[in-house]
């Protein structure tokens, strides 16, 4: 890849790239012995078109380029699948996977900027990355520049109220340069959204707020593509994407329990999950 | 350094005022701060800032979470953000983006709370920060910084945006006495010897020290000596101040407009107790709000004054 050109993969390259990462991410949380693989699997088709399917400008090479895009993973339980991303981005070796949550790695529990080259924010502690990510678009409408910033939110994520006063900021300041992809993957920590905090209708909020809202399958990859490149291009407003997904996506005995929110699973749960993928 | 020889103090402006004043005038030589308000922009004198430079001024409202997330996210791109509100609402409103969003990354985000202590007056508790040092000091990386008067806030502004990393100054809504000359020494980390003497020493910030060169002037009458130390920077602490003044005057009193049990007389007290134990004794708010009233009024009904200060030193002599 030269610098500024984007990796860009077919979308069967790109779906063959999800199963990779859908693997990743079950081995090396089953390795860790916990984690959030779940949290993880609902958002490997976004963040696959984001780095692979040539939406974002990065160079792996050069982690503070300053021309490059930048994803913030504010769900960041997610953190698996932020990690994957970048190694098979080629940040750093996929070999560093297997070292997830140990002491000495860099690969913590939760993102931590400080320690891992290609992680723009540390996260953890709901609601904060949709202002960071703000912070990010100022500073590149200060200075003239094109970057873009995405960023990735929970959808448990949205009972936070910092959540909402990003989002009127972002709208008053016509932050065009700024997309929010919410994994609506429908779960969280004891149980479904609608159960826990009904705050539906989701899309018709965010369009409340005058940002620019698709609404997708966030599993279909030409769709999720598709909305990224209109999300990027739009002039004049923030975008939203509001991506209906699945928690535990490619795993059915996952998909099916929202209780698998923050577990690892066993050797034997992980070599059932590869076998569903079609890995073994 | 020039230090006012007596105690005929001429007021100053506010603290807030001077660090309104600093900013602005940073500005002009340095284009990579941009400042964050909270919609009290007029009240913590960044609008100064904002008249100037309004593509580098961004007001987001009554949203200090979000003011603190953008300050952070500001600081990564290579920005030096001066993000302010009110003390206690940016110190308690935006703590965990503190916390998380800037602390645990030391992230090069300056934090400045106004209206800070009982000494707003009138507005009452619900808008004076009295732990807003404490909750500083609970944020590894961040150095913390209460200035004294409206020279050393011009001084304190352009050492904090000058050092790397994050900050947090306070500064005060009503008008000081000025207990510095015109261009004093200002050196993050190090304490201003305002006044020599070794009986004993009298330790303070913010609004205390004029308080406490006034409580010295007093003991002097009574032919006590008493050597007065700014400790303008809480962290990092002079350490080196605190060892000297506990060795050689064996007594030390500490001055706060602040929650007395954690501020600046418990760093100072764990210097001393590991280097050179002595005699302390400790003026501050003690465990309450405070109410509505007029500033003085306040600072005498909560023990906040000289003559407070000057009581608690004869208590150790």
């Amino acid at each position: 890849m030269t610098v500024g050109e984007p990796m860009k993969m077919s979308i069967a390259e790109l779906k063959e790239q999800a199963r990779v990462l859908r693997r990743d991410i079950i081995t090396c949380t089953t390795i860790a012995g916990s984690g959030h693989p779940s949290s993880s699997l609902s958002g490997v088709e976004i963040m696959a078109a984001l780095y692979f399917g040539g939406v974002m400008r990065y160079d792996p090479a050069e982690p503070h380029w300053a021309k490059r895009d930048r994803l913030i993973m504010s769900k960041g339980h997610a953190s698996p699948l932020l990690y994957v991303v970048l190694a098979h981005a080629g940040y750093f070796s996929t070999d560093l996977l297997e070292t997830l949550r140990q002491i000495g790695s860099p690969l913590e529990g939760h993102p931590n900027m400080s320690r891992l080259p290609g992680v723009e924010a540390s996260t953890g502690s709901l609601g904060q990355g949709l202002s960071i990510g703000l912070g990010h678009a100022f500073a590149a409408r200060i200075d003239n520049a094109d970057n873009h910033v995405f960023v990735i939110l929970g959808d448990g994520e949205q009972d936070e109220g910092q959540i909402w006063e990003a989002a009127m900021t972002a709208a008053h300041y016509d932050l065009d340069n700024v997309t929010a992809i919410v994994d609506h993957n429908k779960a969280q920590q004891t149980g479904w959204v609608r159960d826990v905090l009904d705050y539906s209708p989701l899309t018709e909020k965010w369009r409340a707020f005058q940002w620019d809202v698709q609404e997708i399958d966030g599993h279909d990859m030409e769709a999720v593509l598709e909305a990224l490149q209109r999300a990027k291009a739009t002039q004049g407003r923030p975008s939203c994407i509001v991506a209906h997904t699945v928690k535990g996506k490619g795993v059915s005995f996952v998909e099916a329990d929202y209780a698998y929110h923050g577990k690892a699973l066993t050797k034997e749960e992980e070599q059932r999950a590869l076998e569903e993928l079609g890995w073994q | 350094m020039a230090v006012k020889p007596d105690i005929e103090f001429t007021m100053g402006k506010a603290t807030r005022d001077a660090f309104g004043a600093a900013l602005r005038e940073a500005g002009k030589t340095n284009a990579d701060i941009v400042v964050v308000d909270g919609d009290v922009n007029n009240s913590t004198r960044t609008e100064w800032f904002a008249q100037e430079f309004p593509e580098r001024f961004i007001n987001v409202g009554i949203a200090e979470s979000n003011l603190v997330g953008i300050g952070a996210g500001l600081a990564a791109c290579g920005k030096l953000p001066v993000i302010a509100s009110f003390a206690c609402f940016i110190m308690c409103n935006g703590y965990d983006q503190l916390r998380m969003s800037v602390a645990f990354p030391n992230l090069n985000v300056k934090v400045v709370g106004s209206h800070a202590g009982i000494s707003i007056g009138e507005d009452g508790p619900s808008q004076m920060a009295i732990e807003d040092v404490a909750l500083a000091l609970g944020l590894p990386t961040f150095t913390v910084i209460v200035p004294a008067d409206e020279p050393s806030t011009h001084k304190a502004v352009a050492a904090m945006l000058e050092s790397v990393g994050p900050a947090y100054m306070r500064v005060g809504r009503p008008d000081v006495p000025v207990v510095y000359g015109d261009d004093p020494d200002f050196t993050l980390g190090k304490a201003n010897e305002l006044r020599s003497g070794n009986d004993i020493t009298l330790i303070a910030n913010g609004i205390m020290v004029s308080a406490a060169l006034e409580a010295a002037h007093t003991l002097a009458a009574d032919g006590v000596e008493a050597r007065v130390l700014d400790m303008h920077t809480v962290r990092p602490l002079d350490v080196e101040a605190v060892t000297r003044a506990a060795r050689e005057t064996g007594k030390i009193v500490v001055a706060e407009e602040h929650l007395v049990q954690c501020g600046l007389g418990s760093v100072v007290a764990m210097a001393a107790a590991e280097h050179a134990p002595c005699a302390m004794a400790f003026v501050g708010v003690e465990n309450t709000y405070a109410e509505s009233g007029d500033p003085a009024a306040l600072l005498e009904k909560y023990g906040l004054t000289a003559r407070h200060i000057a009581a608690k030193a004869q208590s150790l002599l």
